[in-house]
């Protein structure tokens, strides 16, 4: 059991190296079938396919914080809630177009990230779970204020509408919203592949395998760690934005804080800093509640709470984790 | 003035509430480094275990001390089904393994009990109030109560072999077994006491916040900015720290922010405490090796 987590530890300073010649082809062709799908889908699935990717984005965020790291957050709902918030009153007050919003949205959100990550990441561990779990409980209140309730609608939230895609495209709404996200999730994973394997992200796994030896290799911890912070936020974001847009619709009560324990608990079922964790993870998130329902009426969260322990203890590294068996 | 003093009362009381759950959370925290992120749906449960006992038509104090000895048993059970596994799993691994606590034992008691709120007796509710009505009897029994638990487990750590024990296996575990103390069994009775603490600071609760599922997990928060601000490392700064958060969050509710942004208060307050006060008022700075 032991020597699972410890292996669970040890992993990341692999992620760089291994199967760059297998892998990375293999992902690239999933990611052209992947653009090929909508094709074959009706509207409903492939706006079902759209929320996916949007988890799987979210997830993506958790993961370089938590995952590379190694800084646990509780409150990525909180970032999600706000990059969704931020592109609708982009769209709805400065009347900027839906393509420009999200990016503006995730930028906000880094700069977010960035200022909330600077004094909470002087927290370690299990306490920095806690106040970014705290965040995750204040957002939604803060949304629901009266001050704030020209931008935000207050509780009833705001509506948008979708822009139509551009003339050319026939296939419908839906199935633009897919290839948006897709265009994103494609990006933004190819992003973090590149940056986990850059200094940066060298950096990053120094500091989750042991932050006082990081520091006394001469990486400023404190910046790497809120550039973390930031960046998982703006991934984090980005996915809000996206989930705002696929909506058409946001209000304070479209983000609870069970939200943000969600994230972890897809994040860890998935398997902790694996490129394929947060894909894994959207699935089961997806999949969860109707299996959950149809197992136990009373008390579907219990199943999640369940699922989360038997992981832990038996599959370290989550999900994705099985694959390894296959590869050795 | 009349507003002022109920405002005080009123924060003095929630903060004794805080301040016994900063003590449960310091409890584990000084035995293990955890934060226990169930401990306040642990406490919601053993509350409604006393509100059964009570249906029975035992009487409070019997319920009281049977809901506190389930709590015991049941935190003694958990360290050593779920969390002796992930004792020295990288801190991930815990913190996911209390988050599933927190999600299993809330989802069941709201499957068994469901999720409409139940009024709850205090038995401190014949108590006549100091100065007519500014301090409630309930606010009464609720500070004796916390002085009594306070006092019990500082007494204990003072006086007693196992609490003697106790402390130096969370100040060195491994000379402290080769000393011969079993320090599996003591992190157990830590475990068993921080539950038990909980669930007296649920039962405290519950005649002033009705009790339902979610009861705690506002609270949880509070006390751990409490525990934050009188410091992590010190159990009576945490449990000060406890009731100065439930003076200033009412004091603030009251007079500054209003009621809705309460919560963004003791966020506030966490990352104030963070930023200019890092090992809190009365915690001690602790230096960390390679």
């Amino acid at each position: 059991m032991n020597t699972l987590v410890r292996a669970m530890h040890a992993r990341a300073l692999q992620t760089g190296r291994r199967g760059a010649s297998l892998i990375r082809p293999a992902a690239w062709l999933i990611a052209l079938a992947a653009a090929a799908v909508p094709f074959f889908l009706g509207d409903y699935q492939a706006f079902q396919c759209a929320q996916l990717l949007i988890l799987a984005i979210a997830l993506l965020g958790l993961n370089v914080l938590t995952g590379y790291t190694g800084q646990i957050s509780l409150g990525h709902g909180a970032f999600f809630a706000l990059g969704a918030y931020f592109s609708v009153v982009l769209m709805g007050h400065a009347a900027v177009p839906y393509w420009l919003a999200i990016p503006l949205a995730a930028l906000l959100c880094f700069g977010c990230g960035l200022l909330f990550g600077w004094p909470a990441l002087r927290l370690e561990g299990p306490y920095l779970a806690l106040i970014t779990f705290a965040l995750a409980v204040a957002v939604p209140t803060l949304l629901k204020h009266d001050a704030l309730s020209f931008w935000t609608g207050g509780v009833q939230g705001i509506s948008i509408d979708r822009d139509p895609p551009p003339a050319f495209w026939h296939l419908g709404l839906d199935h633009w919203l897919y290839l948006l996200c897709l265009a994103w999730a494609v990006l933004l994973f190819w992003a973090v592949n590149n940056l986990v394997r850059s200094r940066v992200g060298r950096a990053l796994v120094a500091i989750r395998e042991s932050g006082v030896a990081a520091s006394a290799m001469g990486i400023n911890r404190p910046l790497y760690a809120a550039l973390a912070f930031g960046i998982s936020a703006l991934i984090t974001g980005t996915a809000g934005a996206l989930s705002a847009l696929a909506a058409q619709f946001v209000s304070p009560d479209s983000f609870p804080p069970f939200l943000s324990i969600s994230f972890l608990v897809g994040l860890v079922v998935g398997g902790v800093a694996r490129p394929a964790g947060p894909v894994i993870g959207a699935v089961f998130l997806y999949a969860m509640p109707k299996v959950a329902e149809d197992v136990s009426k009373g008390a579907p969260w219990a199943i999640y709470g369940i699922t989360l322990l038997l992981v832990v203890y038996l599959m370290p590294n989550g999900l994705s984790g099985i694959f390894d068996r296959f590869k050795r | 003035m009349e507003e002022l003093l109920h405002q005080l009362s009123a924060g003095f009381s929630s903060g004794c509430i805080y301040a016994c759950l900063a003590l449960s959370l310091v409890l584990i925290y000084q035995a293990t480094g955890h934060v226990n992120f169930a401990q306040g749906e642990m406490a919601t449960f053993a509350t409604y275990v006393a509100s059964v006992l009570l249906g029975l038509g035992l009487p409070y104090w019997v319920a009281f001390a049977g809901a506190v000895a389930v709590a015991f048993a049941g935190g003694m059970l958990v360290q050593v089904v779920l969390v002796r596994p992930v004792q020295k799993a990288p801190v991930l691994s815990a913190v996911a393994v209390y988050i599933g606590l927190l999600v299993i034992f809330n989802s069941v008691a709201g499957w068994i009990w469901g999720f409409m709120s139940r009024d709850f007796p205090s038995p401190f509710a014949s108590w006549n109030g100091i100065g007519g009505s500014y301090i409630s009897g309930h606010s009464l029994g609720v500070l004796a109560v916390t002085l009594c638990v306070m006092t019990a487990v500082a007494l204990f750590f003072r006086l007693t072999t196992v609490g003697l024990a106790m402390r130096a296996a969370a100040v060195n575990p491994l000379s402290s077994s080769l000393l011969g103390i079993p320090v599996a069994r003591t992190l157990a009775l830590g475990w068993g006491m921080a539950a038990a603490v909980g669930a007296v600071s649920g039962i405290l609760a519950a005649p002033i916040l009705y009790l339902d599922p979610n009861m705690m997990g506002g609270l949880l928060l509070y006390g751990f900015a409490g525990a934050l601000l009188g410091g992590i490392s010190n159990p009576w700064g945490a449990a000060l720290g406890g009731v100065l958060v439930g003076l200033i969050e009412n004091l603030a509710g009251a007079y500054l922010v209003g009621t809705e942004l309460k919560l963004l208060l003791a966020l506030a307050l966490i990352v104030g405490v963070l930023l200019f006060k890092p090992h809190g008022l009365f915690g001690l700075r602790t230096v960390s090796r390679v």
